[in-house]
């Protein structure tokens, strides 16, 4: 059957079950536009393209499966980078398509031209220049397969016009053909069986073992089978800012977050260990702090499905590359066998009791404003947190509020935490949350931002408005690009440069307002339990609470940039009993 | 000018696409590893390329470089080749300044590593040489003496030796490929 290149593509995405595209038309992807009139597939029309890169970020976050956006040539293929490269850094499956100028153009800088594919590829897992109609198929098929399997990551087909007008013979390649024509692609999921019981011998020898989690957990959907493990062995579990929620936060056995913003607990636990499970984590600098100090005594477990993260940072003992999920289970099996041919688990009592007594010394905590002082920040999250119903999706920015948000939120099923952890984007929550909301519209979606973030893609809370995506957005607003005042407080001797956000403008309320949300301020505590309520009881529209907060407030535990982590800086009242940490 | 201690020589057979070795050649930059020398070609299937590639390794292992090579979608499949286990094979153009009686001393010269002569002109000659890379330095190494004009190598080409045992080392197959 003739179709045209458009109406290939079109139908190819439906055949990829997509059921929402983030996108906006331009000159060379419009013949795609036509026909997406006619299709099921709901298209949200986004204010600029980086919010439809990070909307189908969020969307994937939550929903597991890729996120889809489409656009034009030249400046939304340029657009698209920070969004793409983003869902590289943190393994993202999405599947970005760009309009091209024609075929006969390329080359000659037409209008709207660019390299796409040389601009985007080392930011996305794979890409490929489509140069005919009857390609589109197969080039559909092979982006949906590299992007979801493997790690997953970004992938992004670069469509010339005159291929979406000319037309084609349809076809849909099947799974072998998919598989045949990429030779050179053959993720392994499956860990090697003698490294898997050299693993599970390990972790019943170990007397200080910790498992260090990572996002490849919730990438495999391995959440159950790690329960079961730690639950087996009893073993504290470490959730990075990939992966919180990946253990639930309430669980006895869970430490929260490890790393330059980590718990006091959480960071001394890795770095006494003598041994590391590392399951779909990087060793990620931010978690190691300067590397050559980092649990120096502990042999590693390093489980993953990139054999190049295996020795890039530190060494593995037992590197197993594969799925976490099946990796796991079969870690299991190999510690019950194990167990009932007679080996029993060390003793790790004396470790327990050093953990309980870190927990119970060392505690996230603040200093609670007086009556008439500024608000919290973390006060602010800690009300969110208890009024937050049930299954909410909590989704942040970069900075301050990022960290806090880790911290003093309660992450207890996997899936409900979306943030930018690699690239670290500015600006990423309100798009990301909208995806997330689109994703899951069964559940009640924060964004938590701040000032600066907020102003950077605050434009999407018209496409929130207008295509009823009723988020609703929580900034913590000091007048501060507020993570870079706080570095410049604590190692620029004080020296503010260009931080300040002006306190006066924007006026937020009335910036949400206008783009047709509730608009709600607040300055004082008392104040915050009312915002909270009428916030959580609309759901017809956005709703943008602008928290005044203390801009003096600081995150805490903190290991400064290239310290190592067993000098990790505590608040004041903390300092005192540091010697407990040894 | 070789310094063999750090060379590795990597075989890596890719589909022959287009944009390949924008790839490789991108990966290797972005990620500060360095090309000592690099040849590329149709293999013999023809969906299939050949590159060769000299790496010099100073701050990263020969595995990551591996590694994130197969991490590229249209690498099929990458050997390290052991330099005393494989022929390598190279092209080397020359063009040297002959002044005076100095022309006669450079044609014994090409005489001696059995080069070619390519072309002559009144104060200079082209020359070529084929062969072992290490004979090849030698070879510049003694035309340097009389003032090279223009050089030009094409970098080496490699195949496993095909005596007694199975010479390739095949570091991985595609079973291994990265996810």
């Amino acid at each position: 059957m003739k179709i045209t290149g458009a109406q290939a593509l079109i139908r190819a995405l439906e055949m990829e079950n997509v059921e929402t595209i983030f996108g906006l038309p331009g000159g060379c992807i419009l013949p795609a536009y036509d026909p997406l009139l006619d299709s099921p597939i709901r298209h949200i029309l986004v204010r600029h393209e980086q919010g439809a890169g990070h909307m189908a970020e969020g969307y994937a976050h939550v929903t597991g499966r890729p996120g889809v956006a489409l656009v034009t040539s030249g400046p939304a293929a340029t657009n698209m980078v920070t969004p793409l490269m983003d869902a590289f850094m943190d393994s993202i499956p999405m599947v970005c398509i760009t309009g091209q100028v024609a075929t006969w153009a390329i080359g000659t800088d037409a209008f709207q031209e660019c390299d796409t594919v040389g601009i985007t590829r080392s930011c996305t897992k794979h890409n490929e220049l489509v140069m005919s109609a009857q390609d589109i198929p197969m080039a559909v098929r092979q982006a949906f397969h590299i992007a979801t399997t493997g790690r997953p990551g970004p992938t992004l087909i670069d469509v010339p016009k005159d291929c979406l007008t000319n037309m084609m013979d349809w076809y849909w390649p099947t799974d072998q053909e998919v598989i045949d024509s990429l030779p050179g692609y053959r993720p392994n999921t499956k860990g090697h069986p003698r490294m898997i019981k050299e693993a599970a011998k390990l972790i019943l020898a170990s007397e200080r073992p910790v498992l260090y989690v990572g996002g490849g957990v919730l990438k495999a959907r391995a959440a159950e089978a790690l329960r079961e493990l730690a639950e087996l062995t009893n073993i504290h579990v470490v959730t990075t800012l990939m992966a919180r929620g990946a253990f639930p936060d309430d669980h006895p056995l869970c430490l929260g977050m490890p790393g330059m913003h980590g718990n006091a607990t959480a960071i001394t636990a890795m770095q006494q260990s003598d041994l590391l499970i590392n399951l779909g984590a990087r060793f990620d600098d931010r978690i190691t702090g300067k590397i050559s100090s980092f649990a120096p005594e502990a042999k590693v477990i390093h489980v993953d499905i990139d054999p190049a993260e295996q020795g890039k940072v530190r060494r593995p003992d037992v590197p197993i590359v594969g799925d976490c999920k099946q990796v796991i289970e079969e870690i299991v099996k190999a510690i019950k066998d194990l167990v009932a041919n007679g080996s029993a688990p060390a003793d790790t009592g004396a470790w327990r009791s050093s953990i309980s007594g870190w927990r119970e010394q060392f505690p996230l905590s603040y200093e609670p404003s007086e009556p008439g002082e500024a608000l919290k920040p973390q006060f602010c999250l800690e009300q969110l947190r208890d009024n937050a119903p049930e299954g909410t999706i909590l989704v942040s920015g970069v900075g301050q509020h990022q960290m806090w948000s880790s911290q003093y939120w309660k992450f207890n099923e996997p899936y409900s935490w979306v943030n930018s952890g690699g690239l670290g984007t500015m600006g990423f929550s309100i798009p990301a949350a909208i995806g997330a909301k689109v994703g899951r519209p069964d559940r009640t979606v924060w964004a938590v931002d701040g000032d600066g973030c907020f102003q950077m893609t605050a434009q999407e809370l018209v496409t929130a408005a207008v295509e009823r995506i009723p988020i609703k957005v929580a900034i913590l607003n000091n007048s501060y690009l507020g993570m870079v005042r706080q570095w410049q407080e604590m190692f620029y001797d004080e020296r503010y440069s260009e931080v300040y956000l002006s306190p006066e403008v924007p006026n937020f309320v009335m910036w949400a307002e206008a783009m047709g949300c509730v608009g709600i301020r607040v300055d004082s505590p008392e104040e915050v339990q009312p915002a909270i309520d009428k916030a959580n009881s609309i759901d017809d529209r956005p709703v943008v609470i602008d928290f005044r907060v203390d801009a003096r407030e600081k995150v805490f535990p903190m290991v400064p940039a290239g310290y190592a982590n067993d000098d990790m800086l505590l608040p004041e009242w903390q300092e005192c009993n540091r010697g407990g940490l040894k | 000018m070789s310094n063999e201690g750090a060379h590795h020589i990597l075989s890596v057979l890719v589909q022959n696409r287009p944009g390949v070795l924008a790839r490789v050649a991108g990966l290797f930059a972005r990620r500060g590893y360095n090309i000592f020398s690099l040849a590329v070609a149709p293999a013999e299937d023809e969906g299939f390329s050949r590159i060769t590639i000299v790496v010099d390794l100073e701050s990263t292992s020969l595995e990551q470089v591996v590694k994130q090579l197969f991490k590229l979608i249209e690498v099929v499949k990458i050997s390290e080749l052991d330099p005393h286990r494989c022929v390598e094979r190279e092209l080397l153009l020359a063009t040297v300044r002959t002044t005076g009686d100095q022309r006669g001393q450079v044609v014994e010269l090409v005489n001696i590593f059995e080069g070619k002569i390519l072309a002559v002109g009144v104060e200079a000659i082209t020359v070529s040489l084929d062969g072992n890379p290490g004979k090849l330095d030698d070879f510049e190494e003694l035309l340097a003496g009389y003032g090279i004009v223009e050089l030009q190598r094409t970098g080496r080409v490699a195949l496993p030796k095909l005596d007694r045992e199975a010479r390739l080392r095949a570091v991985k197959n595609n079973n291994g490929k990265a996810g």
